[in-house]
Order: structure tokens, then sequence, then C-alpha cells
């Protein structure tokens, strides 16, 4: 089977979607631009034409309202932000209607709508390039929330969430971008709500989203040496949130760990806690450990973004801990030579 | 195609009708004012008496298959664009045969096959959704138009200017029907923007067209929005109008609030005065063109009409509570 890049399935998804849907339109900064939003909308515009791919005002809000309005008359948009930090500009459009519309009017509407967003780190993205508030979106009962990791899983969500009737915040890691893997051709969705076993195991549970998960497979690599046998869940989907798969991991494991790529307070990590606290709590050997961002924004300078972002050692000292080993510094050592503001050689895929 | 309303002529045809929306939306707003007392509709109600001109001006100048989106004072749009009365007080009575099963409320009325797509209470944030529709409507090459209810605070919003923006850069059938009451809850406009600036030459900043008159006279209301009505379905483009009118009652609620000091009762007073129905059966009268007759029993028929509908809706089941997850994904 043929891998291509992240960026490509996305691209592929687009072209997917456009061609088996005329109602299908793409919005965005930048959508049609030379740089074709990382490669992910590269001649999308030539082939689609300039009314189902545009460019569009610097107003994110009110064009998260006209999204909003022409799927309500009968398109299917997916607004691209290349930024989340952007996107947050239109809360109201995203929270406060699209996720009611269906509700609050009694089912009158439809509301088939992609809110796409990219989330940056690396190369001194710094504070307001790089936020991860996934947990934000999951919150709000009405939206569905996906993050996907592999091109396999990028292009069959992006392909769902569009073909969806409802709003779908489609979340993308910068740093999955180049990343490879297996990505079948034509017309394929992976469905919105099921987390993904990446790699099966029995001593203790990894729950990663997003670009954690390529963390995590490396820390049940590197915990392998050590003769602990970890499973990684990808949970893919954030809302609606796959508990049976987690439940059903902890409580073979009873040991769990959570990678996210955002805070720890009131994040999708201590939402997965509280599923396993509260449906599995007799089957946990040990409390739970959280990987996640110190408590504090994202600064800029690289060295104290290597100090911030957490990586798979990381991963690997909380399972320790979970499992009682002993600590050891050589987990999150940074091996020399190694430039943390880029994406890991190591995370190419495929996965 | 429909029948345009667009050629009508004043004032043999339609100052009839005008006249009769009016009474319509006020015999109605009253009824929920008297009734609201009973504390069985529970939800916030923000009445249009005083407001009329504008509703029934509007609503006579679209096309039934023309879309309307509103905001928090919704009840005169809805009605005057066909939408259920039934449905509408079943809403606010939060009963299952509401416009919106109960789920919204006063604040969230809806009825597609009226052409009215919706209203909220957030200011300004059916703006965008308006435009998106007209949007979607040149995309997809229909001969609609879209009005988008807004008051004059919701140009202080930002979304305002980006949608207005949107709407001038790809010159959609769209028009931004702004009914300037003078105040934001208790907030006036002196305290809100600089003096001297109209609200209209703001939006005409945009290069839009962007009018002004009064909203207490149906009839100028009525043709301007024609106007505009065909210069947004020929393609040319959106349209800004800003009409000038006076609620009576309080912000929220039943009430009048004259009493508690942000505005004065003279000030009340002289709207009060220019009262838009009974403006247009003084012109009526004047023009030989009043038909006393006819309109008492138009208030006969209304009064029937609407006891009927607050009955219906005292008696309509509540929603049953099993079905508090429905809708929340389609």
């Amino acid at each position: 089977m043929r891998e291509i890049s992240y960026a490509e399935a996305i691209r592929e998804g687009f072209s997917v979607a456009l061609e088996r849907d005329p109602r299908v339109v793409l919005l965005g900064l930048g959508v049609p631009d030379p740089k074709g939003f990382f490669g992910t909308t590269t001649g999308l515009q030539q082939r689609f034409g300039a009314e189902r791919v545009m460019d569009m005002p610097c107003s994110e809000n009110g064009m998260s309202g006209v999204v909003l309005g022409a799927a309500i008359n009968g398109l299917r948009p997916v607004l691209n932000h290349q930024r989340l930090d952007f996107a947050i500009l239109s809360m109201d459009p995203i929270c406060t209607q699209a996720a009611k519309w269906h509700y609050m009017f009694g089912g009158a509407m439809k509301m088939p709508v992609v809110f796409r967003m990219i989330i940056g780190r690396g190369w001194g993205q710094g504070p307001q390039h790089s936020q991860c508030l996934q947990s934000w979106f999951a919150h709000i009962p009405g939206l569905k929330v996906v993050m996907p990791t592999t091109p396999h899983d990028a292009k069959g969500l992006l392909i769902a969430a569009i073909e969806d009737d409802n709003p779908v915040v489609f979340l993308e890691h910068r740093w999955l971008h180049h990343a490879k893997g297996h990505v079948p051709e034509g017309h394929y969705t992976v469905p919105i709500g099921p987390a993904r076993v990446a790699k099966p195991g029995r001593d203790v549970t990894l729950v990663a989203l997003s670009y954690m998960v390529a963390e995590a497979l490396e820390a049940a690599k590197n915990l392998a040496k050590l003769g602990v046998d970890a499973e990684v869940i990808d949970l893919r989907s954030l809302r609606p949130l796959d508990s049976t798969l987690i439940l059903e991991s902890v409580r073979k494991t009873g040991r769990l760990v959570v990678a996210d790529t955002g805070w720890a307070l009131a994040g999708m990590s201590a939402e997965v806690l509280a599923v396993a606290s509260e449906g599995a709590f007799g089957s946990l050997k040990a409390a739970p450990r959280r990987v996640c961002f110190p408590d504090c924004p994202t600064p800029t300078s690289p060295s104290l973004a290597a100090a911030y972002y957490p990586r798979s050692g990381d991963i690997v000292a909380a399972v320790r801990e979970t499992l009682g080993l002993p600590a050891d510094e050589a987990d999150t050592a940074i091996p020399a030579g190694v430039e943390l503001d880029k994406p890991n050689p190591a995370f190419t895929g495929p996965f | 195609m429909t029948a345009s309303p667009e050629t009508s002529t004043f004032p043999s045809q339609i100052g009839q009708r005008l006249l009769e929306s009016m009474v319509r939306i006020r015999l109605v707003e009253e009824a929920i004012a008297t009734g609201y007392a009973e504390q069985q509709m529970r939800c916030p109600v923000h009445l249009s008496i005083g407001q009329e001109g504008v509703a029934a001006g509007v609503g006579a100048a679209l096309r039934p298959d023309d879309q309307v989106m509103s905001g928090h004072r919704s009840h005169a749009h809805y009605l005057a664009k066909g939408g259920d009365l039934n449905a509408m007080i079943a809403e606010i009575y939060g009963k299952e045969t509401g416009c919106c099963r109960g789920r919204g409320g006063s604040m969230h009325l809806v009825d597609l096959k009226a052409g009215f797509v919706g209203a909220v209470p957030i200011v300004g944030s059916t703006i965008p959704i308006a435009v998106g529709l007209s949007f979607a409507d040149k995309q997809l090459k229909r001969d609609r138009v879209t009005v988008a209810f807004l008051g004059e605070a919701a140009t202080e919003e930002g979304v305002f200017h980006e949608s207005v923006n949107f709407a001038a850069l790809h010159q959609l059938p769209v028009i931004f029907l702004c009914e300037n009451n003078l105040y934001s809850v208790y907030s006036p406009l002196s305290v809100r923007q600089p003096a001297g600036q109209a609200v209209y030459k703001t939006a005409a900043g945009h290069g839009i067209r962007a009018e002004q008159a009064d909203g207490n006279d149906a009839v100028a209301v009525y043709s301007l929005m024609c106007d505009a009505v065909r210069q947004a379905r020929s393609g040319s483009g959106p349209v800004f109008l800003e009409f000038m009118t006076y609620r009576w009652r309080e912000h929220c609620g039943p009430a009048f609030d004259n009493h508690i000091g942000y505005r004065t009762e003279a000030e009340y007073l002289t709207w009060r005065e220019r009262d838009p129905v009974e403006a247009l059966e003084r012109r009526l009268r004047a023009e030989g063109c009043f038909d006393e007759a006819a309109l008492v029993d138009f208030k006969r028929r209304t009064s029937a009409e609407i006891n009927g509908a607050f009955s219906a809706a005292k008696q309509a089941p509540f929603p049953d509570a099993a079905g508090l997850m429905d809708h929340l994904y389609a």
C-alpha cells in the first residue's frame, strides 16, 4: 500500500469531498495562496474553481457566522484556520450558535459545517501560535471534536467530518503534517467517535491524542526495553469520547498514563482520568498520571520551549511512577545535538 | 416565481395591509404583556410595542420565500414575515407544540415555511448567519433576498462590520435592517457612539448604499424596502437601512419603566405621539381610503385568533423529559 504524508492525505480528502458533492466549499484566509496551507490545499482552487475554494477577509468571527448561514441554505462549508489561536475569535458562532442550532430550534435545521484548525509548535511559535484548546471545544454539547494522528485517519476523519450533518471541529497538529503513512486512494471514512489501539499491551495504558500519540509510541518502545508492555490508545475523537475502549484497556492493565498536547487543569487528560476513576476504580492498581504542558503559556525562546514541551521520556518517567519503579534521570535527558524546536525526525512514520 | 410585492403601489393596495399587520402585532404583544403576570410564560420577553411600523413595512416588501433573521426582540419580525402565531405563543409557554418544541422560547423563534430562519439573543450573532444565507443563495443561483434585522447597538459589534464587508465584497443579496430605538437595554446612544455620527453613515463607510428614515412611518419603511429589495434581488449588492423608532415598554418584560431614571417620561410621550399605528390611520383617513368597519372587523377576528392561540398554548402538553436529549445531534 502506498504511503503519503499527513498533509497530502488532507489534500486528498478535500479532493474526494469536493469531487463527490458540489455543495462542499472551502473557505479560509490563505486557502488558495502559494503556500497552500502547509500543502494541504495546494492546487484545489485551480481544480475546483474560486467559487468553491476561496480566500476570505481577515474576519474569523464574521466568516464563522457566514458558513453557518451557508450550511443552513444548503452548502457544506469547511472553514480553515492556519492557527487555532485565530479561530477562537469565533467562539460565539462555533459554541453558542453552531453547537446549539439543531437543538434549540427543535430539530428544524441541520448544521453541516467543519471548523478546521491547525495547532502550531516549534521554531518560536510562542504564546499565541501554539495553544492546544481542544478541551474548550470538547466541553460543548452539540459539537463533535476530532484530532487525527495518522495520515489514514486524517483523510478518513476529514471526509467523515464533511459528510456529517453536525458541526465538527477538526484539529491538526502542525508537527504531524510531514509524517507519512498508509492511505487508501479514493473515498473512505473513519467514523467519528471510536478511539484506536495504536499498540496493544498488557502492563500499562497510555492514552494519548494527536502529536502525543507519536511520543507515546516512542515511550512504549523504550518501556519495552525495561520489560514493560504498554498499550497505546489514540483517542482520535474527543467528542464523542470513546469511554468504552479506555475502560476496557484500564481494566486489563490496571495502570493509566494520559499524554495530552495541552494543559492539565480542566483539560482532556482530566476527563480521561475521570472516565477511568468513575468506570474502572476497582481495577486501578496505582494512581493514574498525566503528562501535559506546564501550567504557564508557551514560551518562545528555544531554551524555554525545550523545557516546556513534554516528550516520550516524560511518559516513561510517569509510567515508572505507576509501576513503582525507581526514577531514572536518563529518561528525560536531552540527547546531544537534538533540536527540540523542530519535529523529531524519528516521527516521520509510517504510523 | 411568486408574485412580487415590489410592484405594489401605495396607498390603495398596501395601506390597509400595513395597518392590519401593525395592529395584529400590537394585539399579540399586548396579550403577552397582559398575560405575563400569570407567570406561565416562563422566559424573558422583549416586546415590540411602538416599533411595529418597521416590521410591517419590511414584511410587506418581501416574498414568502425571502428569508429573515432577527435578534432578541423578534416577535414583530416573525409575525410580519408570516410566522405561525400558534407556534410562537406555544413556544413562549414552553410547550411541545411551540416552534422550537419548547427548546428555545421567546428569544429563539423559527418558522422555516414562512422564511423566518431564526432569531437568537446574542447581539449581532445572526448578522453573519444571514449573510451566509444570501451567500449560499448566490452560489446556488436562487433569486431570494435575505433580511438581517439588527438593533443599532449591534453596529457596535465587530461582527457587524465583518459581515457588511463580506456582503459588499461579494455583492450579496442581503439587506441590513437596523431598528434604531436609541437604547441598548438602559444605555443610551450617547454613551455608546460618538455624537453626530449617524449609524447609517458608519455602514456607508463599507461602500454600500445606506439610508435612514422614520421607522414609525410604515409606508416610508415599505417604500424604502421595496427599493432595497429590488436592488438586492437584481444582484446590485447589499443595502443598509436605518429606521428610527422607540420601544414603549421596558427592555425585557411587560411593564413601562420610564420612572426608573434612564429616560424621561417626556421623551416617551413625544414618541407616543408618533404611534406608527395611529399615524397610518390618520394618513389613510386623510387620503380617503380608511375603511373603519374593515379595521374593526379585523381587530375582532384577530382578537379571536389570539385568544385561540393562547388557550391552545395553555392546554398544550409540556415537552416530555424523556426527550431532553432530542436534537442534540442531527
